[in-house]
C-alpha cells in the first residue's frame, strides 16, 4: 500500500522497495528517504480527504440527492466541513503535543487552507446561487443580520491567515506570524457563533462545536502557563 | 371586507408533474454542476458535471397519479404549481421525530395513526371523546390547494384533503365566553422518539382565536394529494392555516380546548422574542434573526417575495383590522 501511494506521486525516491530489513536498522540515509514518504504519503491523505467532501456534494448533486432543498443543503454542508475543518487545524498541535507524532506538523497549513477554502466555497455558495448576487439584499443580511455579519468576520479574519501561510511570510513576519495566526482562534469562535445562531432550537451540534473549541483552547491555555520546553516548530 | 367562499379558489390546470419533477432534478443537478463551477479550482465538478450533464431523466418514468385524483394539471389560485409529493413529504418539521428536515420522513413509521382519539373540552356545551371518524363526521371533505410558507422562508404549495375546522367547532357549540381555541399533539415518547429530547416543551402546543379558527380558510386536513396523510405530515389529523406560519398547522392532534385566555403555544413559550401567538406571514415584520421579505418556494431557483398573509390578504385582513401586526406577531 505505501509503495503504491508514495510511487504515485511525483517525486521518485527509489529505491528499497525489497528492503527486508526492520525499520530500526535501516541506515540514517534510509530512514531520511522513509521520512519523506510518510511524509508524502500523510500530504496525500490530507488532500484526499480534503477533497472528499466536494466529491461527496458534487456527487450527490449530480445523482439528485441533495434533498428537497438542494441550494440551503449544500449551503448548510459547506459550513459544516469548513467548522469541522477549522476544529481539525486546531486539534493538530494538541494532537502531537500528547501523542509526540510530530510528522503531523506540516499538516496544519494544508488543512488550515482547506479550511479557508471550503469556507469560502460557502460564501460564494451564499452570495450567488442562494440570494442570485442581488447586493442589495445582501448588504442589508450582512448589516442587519447579526449570524450573517459574525460569519463574513470571520471569513475575513481568515484572509490574512491564508495569505501569510507560506514560508516566506513565516520569515518575514518572525514572532508576529505566530501572534496573527492565534486569530484562527477568534475565527473559529464566531463560526461557532454563527452556527448557533441560526438554529431555531435544537442548539446540539452547536454545542458539541463550542466544547470541542473550548477543549482546544484550554489544551492551549494549559500548555502556555507550563514552562516553555524547546519546540521550535510551534 | 370580501370573504371569498373556498370554492372560489379554482383548483385548475396544465403542468405535466414530469416536467415540474424534472424541474426539481434540474434545480439538484445545477446544485451539483454550479458547486463544481464555484469551487473553481476543483478539476473534479466540472469533468464529472460535464460528463454527466446529458445523464437521461430517471424521474420523467414518473406518472401524474397520486391517489385517485390526476394532479398533473392541477395549479393553486395565483396558477402555481404544486410541490411535488415526495417533498411534500420527505422535507418536514415535526421535531416529535427529529430536528433535520429528513428525519420526520425516516422515523415517523412508529406513530400509530389509527385508531386515534380527540378530546374536545373547555368552554363548550358539548365537549366529548371522539374516534376520529366520528370527530370528522361533521366535516365536508374537499380537495385545498394552499401555500405554505414556513418561519424559516421556504415555502411549498400543497394540495391538501380536509374540511373547515368551523365544521367541528360547531358541534362542540363554545360558550359566549370563550375566545380562543388550543391544540395539543400527542404526547408519547415511545411513538415520538423526537421527544426524548427535550428541545422543545412537549407536547406542542398551539391555537387559534375563535374568529380565526372559524374562517372559511382554516382546515383540519387529514390527507394531502388526495390519500391519507403520511406520519410525517402530521397523521391521521392536522391543522392548516394557510395565512400563518407553517408552525401554526399543528399535527397529530388528540385534543382541542376551548378558552378564554390566550393559549400558550410552543414557539412562543421556547422564544417569546421570536415567536409569537398571531404568526401572520408579514413580509415587513422580519424575524429577529433572519429577514422574512423572500422566501424559496422549493424547487425554484430564485427566491421569491413574500407576500402579506402568504396571498390571502384579501380573505384574512380584517381579521386583524386595527391591530399592529409588528407587536402582534
Amino acid at each position: 500500500m505505501r509503495e503504491w501511494i508514495s510511487g504515485s506521486t511525483t517525486e521518485r525516491t527509489e529505491p528499497d522497495r525489497a528492503d527486508p530489513r526492520p525499520r530500526s536498522s535501516a541506515r540514517p540515509v534510509e530512514r531520511r528517504l522513509n521520512k519523506k514518504r510518510r511524509l508524502l504519503l500523510l500530504k496525500g491523505l490530507v488532500w484526499l480527504l480534503g477533497l472528499a467532501p466536494l466529491a461527496w456534494l458534487i456527487w450527490r448533486g449530480l445523482t439528485d440527492r441533495l434533498g428537497a432543498n438542494p441550494i440551503e443543503q449544500v449551503q448548510h454542508r459547506l459550513g459544516d466541513i469548513a467548522l469541522i475543518t477549522l476544529l481539525v487545524t486546531l486539534s493538530i498541535t494538541p494532537i502531537r503535543r500528547l501523542t509526540g507524532w510530530n510528522s503531523l506538523a506540516p499538516l496544519r497549513r494544508p488543512i488550515g487552507l482547506f479550511a479557508f477554502f471550503y469556507l469560502t466555497v460557502h460564501l460564494i455558495w451564499y452570495a450567488v446561487i442562494d440570494e442570485t448576487l442581488d447586493f442589495e439584499f445582501i448588504i442589508e443580511d450582512v448589516v442587519e443580520r447579526p449570524y450573517i455579519l459574525v460569519g463574513f468576520t470571520a471569513w475575513l479574519l481568515l484572509i490574512p491567515l491564508a495569505i501569510t501561510s507560506t514560508r516566506g511570510w513565516i520569515r518575514r513576519l518572525k514572532k508576529n506570524w505566530r501572534r496573527l495566526h492565534r486569530l484562527v482562534y477568534v475565527s473559529t469562535g464566531l463560526g461557532v457563533l454563527h452556527f448557533y445562531w441560526q438554529v431555531k432550537a435544537d442548539t446540539y451540534w452547536p454545542i458539541v462545536a463550542a466544547t470541542v473549541l473550548a477543549v482546544l483552547l484550554l489544551l492551549r491555555i494549559r500548555r502556555r502557563r507550563r514552562p516553555i520546553q524547546g519546540s521550535l516548530a510551534d | 371586507m370580501l370573504i371569498r367562499k373556498p370554492d372560489d379558489i379554482p383548483s385548475s390546470e396544465i403542468t405535466p408533474e414530469p416536467v415540474y419533477v424534472n424541474r426539481r432534478e434540474f434545480v439538484g443537478k445545477s446544485a451539483g454542476i454550479a458547486l463544481g463551477g464555484a469551487a473553481g479550482g476543483a478539476l473534479m465538478g466540472g469533468v464529472i458535471g460535464g460528463a454527466l450533464a446529458g445523464r437521461p431523466a430517471a424521474a420523467a418514468a414518473q406518472t401524474g397519479q397520486v391517489g385517485q385524483r390526476d394532479w398533473s394539471t392541477v395549479r393553486s389560485e395565483m396558477d402555481e404549481e404544486l410541490t411535488p409529493f415526495e417533498d411534500v413529504t420527505s422535507y418536514n418539521n415535526f421535531y416529535e421525530f427529529g430536528t433535520q428536515k429528513e428525519d420526520p420522513a425516516r422515523n415517523a413509521h412508529t406513530l400509530e395513526p389509527r385508531p386515534w382519539t380527540i378530546e374536545v373540552r373547555g368552554m363548550c356545551a358539548n365537549p366529548g371523546v371522539y374516534g376520529l371518524e366520528d370527530f370528522i363526521q361533521p366535516g365536508t371533505m374537499e380537495d385545498r390547494i394552499y401555500r405554505m410558507r414556513c418561519v424559516e422562508a421556504w415555502s411549498m404549495v400543497i394540495p391538501w384533503y380536509g374540511f373547515g375546522l368551523k365544521d367541528v367547532i360547531d358541534r362542540a357549540e363554545p360558550l359566549g365566553s370563550a375566545r380562543y381555541v388550543e391544540f395539543r399533539t400527542l404526547h408519547d415518547p415511545v411513538q415520538m422518539p423526537g421527544q426524548r429530547a427535550r428541545v422543545l416543551d412537549w407536547p406542542y402546543v398551539e391555537g387559534l382565536r375563535l374568529d380565526e379558527a372559524r374562517h372559511p380558510l382554516t382546515i383540519l386536513a387529514t390527507g394531502v394529494y388526495g390519500q391519507d396523510l403520511p406520519n410525517q405530515n402530521g397523521a391521521p389529523i392536522r391543522l392548516v392555516v394557510p395565512w400563518k406560519y407553517g408552525f401554526k398547522g399543528i399535527k397529530s392532534i388528540v385534543s382541542m380546548t376551548f378558552m378564554e385566555q390566550e393559549p400558550y403555544n410552543t414557539w412562543k413559550r421556547t422564544a417569546s422574542y421570536e415567536y409569537g401567538f398571531y404568526a401572520n406571514v408579514n413580509p415587513e415584520v422580519n424575524h429577529p434573526r433572519w429577514s422574512q421579505a423572500r422566501e424559496r418556494r422549493l424547487g425554484e431557483f430564485r427566491q421569491r417575495e413574500t407576500l402579506l398573509f402568504n396571498g390571502y390578504v384579501d380573505q384574512v385582513a380584517g381579521l386583524y383590522a386595527g391591530m399592529d401586526l409588528r407587536v402582534n406577531y
